[in-house]
């Protein structure tokens, strides 16, 4: 049995459901316990960090502190979420490397009665895990279903193997542990290029075009590898690529339809898990025909639950380009375009 | 020291200009040692701006002649730079040189503190040391040895083979050892050489052959040398000489066996990869020796006992398949060791794609492409063998000055690239583009070759390229390859789509560099290269005397420099074989026989294996001849029972109270 401590992130409760999902089935079949961090807490995500740096690191080493309290026999602490393992990372590697953080840091702990001391767990992706401690001959011995004829582009994101403050990946750009991954479970693995770029992340909130962009590179390079699917290892990456790809699609007037779901979803779906228990559905870019191929029925979308209408009283017109440009023949201009 | 008899010390306290006086308060430290030292013997301190210049050591010889100074304690310089000129000056006045001490006031005092009190204070500390360590300092007389007038050049690249030559001209025995089947290095590969352009083959080949030829020579190639035992004057060399499967005595280097044997495998070695060889096979139409070797691990006969073409073929039955591997043992005077460089390997940058998109080459591949004798007749292509490139993309400094892979200049990379740039352009009229960091061309000729790659219309970027990737992004970019690069003179990101992309990889030590260096007793940098015994002043010498360095083994370097490095190491050996015999320092350790538990720890530490266990009386021996005085038995020896000559146990608890004395 290998244990490890579990902090599963916000994403896997809302938009990953499905890569929850499939790592509940994957790691019943690979013998894992997964003990989850007691009420933990967000990571902050990409933006904290920036933002407040002190804070935000407290509100990450929160989890750390929480979770090296939970240590049994195991100091691993395990994130599937490339953001999550990123900043428990970072917060382990800062407190040690710059003592006044840390202390900072402690400072605000004691607040809530904890205390981490930098460097008692090992902080590692989910990705890790399952190629340098399970081991790719035992995850190969437990396929039944081999993907076989499936093109997969393999799509680390950028957070994973970078900078990588504890030496685990192979290396920083290039690094193959995902590509080896699905190779073991039969499926056809493209020589992706793009494998470690960056999708965007909240980019897409807050500068749609520039995520575009991000977005296409990653999509056309996939389809022009005639990749069947993508696979990630990121709730945030599978987000952006499915969720804008036809925002992306609109913006560029492209049409592709490629579909985006995570490693685990097939590692499950070789194990002889069914599609819906391992997450499939879920996805907006429909993952139907690619699962086709492999002769496996995809389960029937769920329907959309209705909009809701608004409430209350229709809003008047909307007047704010007029108080803006100040001219009536300018407006009118507006007013008849409209 | 005699009982009771305090031997008379003067003490000479050294400004160096303002390098020792600009941190140490000098002239206290001499008023310290004439007042505070008086008790120890201390009869004379004087300080001087350069007690290494003319005046300055007469100074110091008229004191010996006139006080009748028995010791002389120097605080100046590192030992390593003055410690023989102050002995010479004391020896001309009539004192045993082992008499005199040279203390550090500068490498450990001046040169890395910064507080002036510190240093002073630190600077009285040494000197007191070694005021009362020389007390019990005893004249010493160096042992002279005859020198074999052989000598053993290792590696036949271009730096060994000037050495040799320089050498054997001069009319002394040289043993050229190559571990490849033929000399020639690394310089045998390329088609043209720059500033210049010559054609690498023609100004080598005649060397070649000259080395091949001279009665002064014993060529050993497909030879690697096992074991050296001994010291300078008198090395004991074994070698092994590989079976090539071919008798040499017979064979004509006609080449008829080569053209019959079936069987072709990729060479990686000299084609770098790029082209085929026989199994049976020289390495290039110039080799020499002119014979043959056969690849066994690949040979057809040798692995399913059929086939035999090459015998049936051969007219001078020169084949021998029962041919066995042989060891040789020589004794030479002197060793030069020319083991050359290995070439980073470009796939360690996984961001520039080697091995992973076919249209990237590597600086090697390039050369042998660009040759008229290699794989495509020197018509530069695609890597299908057929296609002009229409755009090329040359990067440099792949793998060198990168923090992530080696820190250093590969030194050549700058101009070998802009030989590339010059090679495409005339050849295919292709677009060049370089991609630099910092253009390096200082040597003769140098710069003006980039003048000339300017004119010629090649493109020049100065920036770091980010990545070279086949993921197009716009319609005018698919099917390329596309540099990204921040092109900082213009402080813009650019892609730029190219058909091929040329790998400037650096220089890095051979694989084996440490392993050759510990057989030899020569040690390596943090980066790997073999350490100069100077690195200014001394730069073809070893901290081990009588092992010489040359060519791109201590460091990269281009074929001007090799040479000259060459021949510098051969005056050295030339300098040492004409002296005939030489003196050898008496700093040795000696084991204290009845003190000796036999335990035989200082056996194996020896790095000289100068110790050996006598079984008869259980106790170990130093062997004089060998032992070099590094004093690693002397400290490892759990019952105490070594000694040095010079570092004494009385020596050394002496020199501790003295830095231990309140200053
Ligand atoms: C792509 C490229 C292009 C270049 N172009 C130019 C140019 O145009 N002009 C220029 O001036 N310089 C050029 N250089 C630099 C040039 O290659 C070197 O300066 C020169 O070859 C160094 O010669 P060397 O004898 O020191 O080493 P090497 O050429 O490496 O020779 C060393 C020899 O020692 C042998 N050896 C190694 N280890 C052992 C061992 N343990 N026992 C026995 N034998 C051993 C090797 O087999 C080899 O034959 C270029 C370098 C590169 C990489």
């Amino acid at each position: 049995m290998n244990k490890y401590i579990y902090y599963p992130g916000c994403s896997m409760e809302g938009s990953a459901r499905a890569y929850a999902e499939s790592l509940s089935q994957v790691a019943k079949i690979l013998d894992m316990e997964l003990a989850t961090v007691r009420d933990w807490n967000c990571c902050g995500a990409t933006e904290y960090l920036s933002i407040n740096l002190i804070p935000a690191y407290s509100l990450i080493a929160r989890n750390l502190a929480i979770a090296a309290g939970q240590v049994n026999g195991t100091n691993e602490l395990m994130a599937p979420c490339s953001a999550c393992y990123l900043n428990l990372e970072k917060a382990d590697y800062y407190m040690a490397e710059r003592p006044a953080l840390g202390e900072k840091v402690n400072e605000a702990l004691a607040a809530g009665g904890l205390h981490y001391k930098p460097g008692s767990l090992q902080i590692r992706h989910l990705v890790d895990v399952l190629v340098n401690d399970i081991g790719l001959d035992v995850i190969k011995s437990k396929v039944v279903r081999p993907l076989t004829g499936l093109r997969i582009a393999p799509y680390l994101g950028c957070m994973v193997p970078r900078p990588d403050y504890q030496h685990r990946w192979s290396d920083h750009e290039y690094p193959l542990e995902l590509d080896d991954l699905m190779h073991v479970l039969g499926a056809e693995v493209i020589d992706f290029p793009l494998k470690t770029d960056c999708c965007g992340g909240h980019m897409s909130q807050i500068a749609p075009e520039t995520a575009y962009e991000l977005i296409r590179r990653l999509v056309s390079e996939a389809d022009e590898y005639q990749a069947d699917l993508m696979v990630t290892v990121c709730p945030m990456c599978q987000m952006n690529l499915d969720a804008y790809q036809g925002e992306a699609n609109r913006f560029f007037g492209t049409k592709y339809q490629m579909p985006i779901v995570f490693f685990t979803q097939l590692m499950a779906l070789a194990f002889g898990i069914d599609a819906k228990s391992a997450g499939f559905g879920l996805e907006l870019v429909s993952a139907k025909k690619a699962l086709a191929r492999i002769g496996v029925e995809a389960p029937a979308p769920e329907p959309a639950s209705p909009r809701r209408k608004p409430d209350g009283l229709p809003m008047p017109p909307h007047r704010r380009k007029k108080y803006a440009s100040g001219r009536e023949a300018s407006d009118e201009k507006i007013a008849v375009a409209e | 020291m005699i009982e009771n008899h305090k031997p008379k010390i003067g003490v000479y306290v050294c400004h160096c200009g303002s390098n020792i006086a600009g941190t140490v308060n000098v002239d206290d430290v001499r008023k310290w040692a004439q007042e505070k030292l008086g008790p120890e013997g201390v009869v004379i301190a004087r300080d001087y701006k350069f007690m290494c210049s003319s005046l300055g050591q007469e100074l110091i010889e008229k004191d010996i002649k006139e006080l009748g100074l028995e010791r002389v304690v120097v605080a100046a310089c590192s030992p390593h730079l003055h410690e023989k000129t102050f002995r010479t000056a004391a020896e001309k006045a009539g004192l045993n040189p082992y008499l005199t001490e040279l203390v550090s006031i500068r490498e450990q005092v001046s040169w890395v503190h910064t507080d002036k009190a510190i240093a002073t204070e630190k600077a009285k500390s040494l000197v007191s040391g070694t005021v009362q360590r020389i007390a019990y300092n005893t004249p010493l007389e160096k042992q002279k040895v005859p020198i074999n007038a052989n000598t053993l050049v290792v590696g036949g690249g271009i730096a060994g083979i000037q050495a040799a030559l320089e050498i054997a001209n001069a009319g002394f025995h040289v043993y050229l050892v190559e571990r490849e089947p033929s000399i020639g290095g690394h310089m045998a590969q390329f088609d043209k050489t720059f500033p210049t352009l010559d054609c690498s083959a023609c100004i080598l080949t005649p060397r070649m052959v000259e080395a091949g030829t001279h009665p002064n020579i014993t060529l050993m190639t497909w030879s690697e040398v096992t074991n050296v035992s001994g010291f300078v004057g008198n090395f004991d060399v074994r070698i092994l000489k590989k079976a090539r499967y071919v008798n040499e005595d017979v064979c004509t280097g006609c080449g008829i066996c080569t053209e019959k044997c079936p069987k072709k495998v990729i060479d990686t070695h000299y084609e770098a990869g790029l082209g085929y060889r026989k199994v049976v096979y020289t390495p290039f139409a110039q080799a020499v020796p002119r014979f043959p070797v056969i690849d066994r691990p690949n040979c057809t006969f040798f692995q399913k006992g059929t086939c035999k073409a090459c015998e049936k073929f051969c007219p001078t039955n020169a084949i021998d398949f029962k041919q066995e591997d042989e060891f040789i043992n020589i004794t030479v005077g002197n060793i030069i060791l020319a083991t050359g460089y290995d070439l980073f390997d470009a796939g360690r940058v996984t961001n520039y794609g080697y091995g992973r998109l076919p249209n990237v080459f590597s600086s090697i591949e390039f050369e042998r492409l660009s040759n008229s004798a290699g794989p495509t007749g020197g018509e530069i292509t695609l890597r299908d063998g057929k296609t002009k490139p229409e755009t090329v993309g040359i990067i440099h400094c792949v793998g060198s000055r990168d923090k992530n892979f080696n820190n250093y200049c590969s030194s050549i990379c700058c101009m070998q690239s802009l030989k590339f740039a010059h090679i495409v352009r005339e050849r295919t009229g292709a677009d060049v583009y370089e991609f630099y960091i910092d253009m390096r061309t200082p040597m003769k000729a140098y710069d003006e070759f980039y003048q000339r790659v300017l004119d010629e219309g090649t493109l020049f970027v100065r920036g770091k390229v980010a990545e070279v990737t086949n993921a197009a992004r716009y319609p005018h970019e698919k099917g390329k390859l596309i540099i990204h690069v921040e092109d900082t003179l213009v402080g813009k990101q650019r892609r730029i789509p190219v058909d091929m992309v040329i790998l400037s990889n650096g220089m890095e030590p051979r694989h084996d560099a440490k392993q050759t260096g510990q057989t030899f007793g020569i040690s390596c940098s943090s980066d790997g290269w073999y350490i100069e015994r100077h690195p200014k002043l001394d730069p073809v010498s070893t901290m081990t005397e009588g092992i010489y360095i040359a060519g791109c083994a201590t460091g990269p370097k281009d074929i001007p420099a090799s040479v000259a490095q060459g021949a510098a190491a051969a005056a050295r050996v030339l300098d040492k074989i004409l002296q005939k015999e030489v003196e050898m320092e008496p700093i040795r350790a000696s084991v204290i026989e009845e003190n000796c538990s036999g335990c035989r720890i200082c056996n194996s530490m020896c790095p000289f294996n100068a110790i050996a266990f006598i079984g008869d009386l259980k106790v170990s021996r130093v062997n004089p001849a060998l032992c070099q005085g590094c004093g690693t038995c002397v400290a490892a020896c759990p019952a105490g029972a070594i000694t040095g000559t010079g570092f004494s146990n009385e020596q050394i608890f002496a020199q501790i109270d003295g830095l231990l004395m309140t200053v």
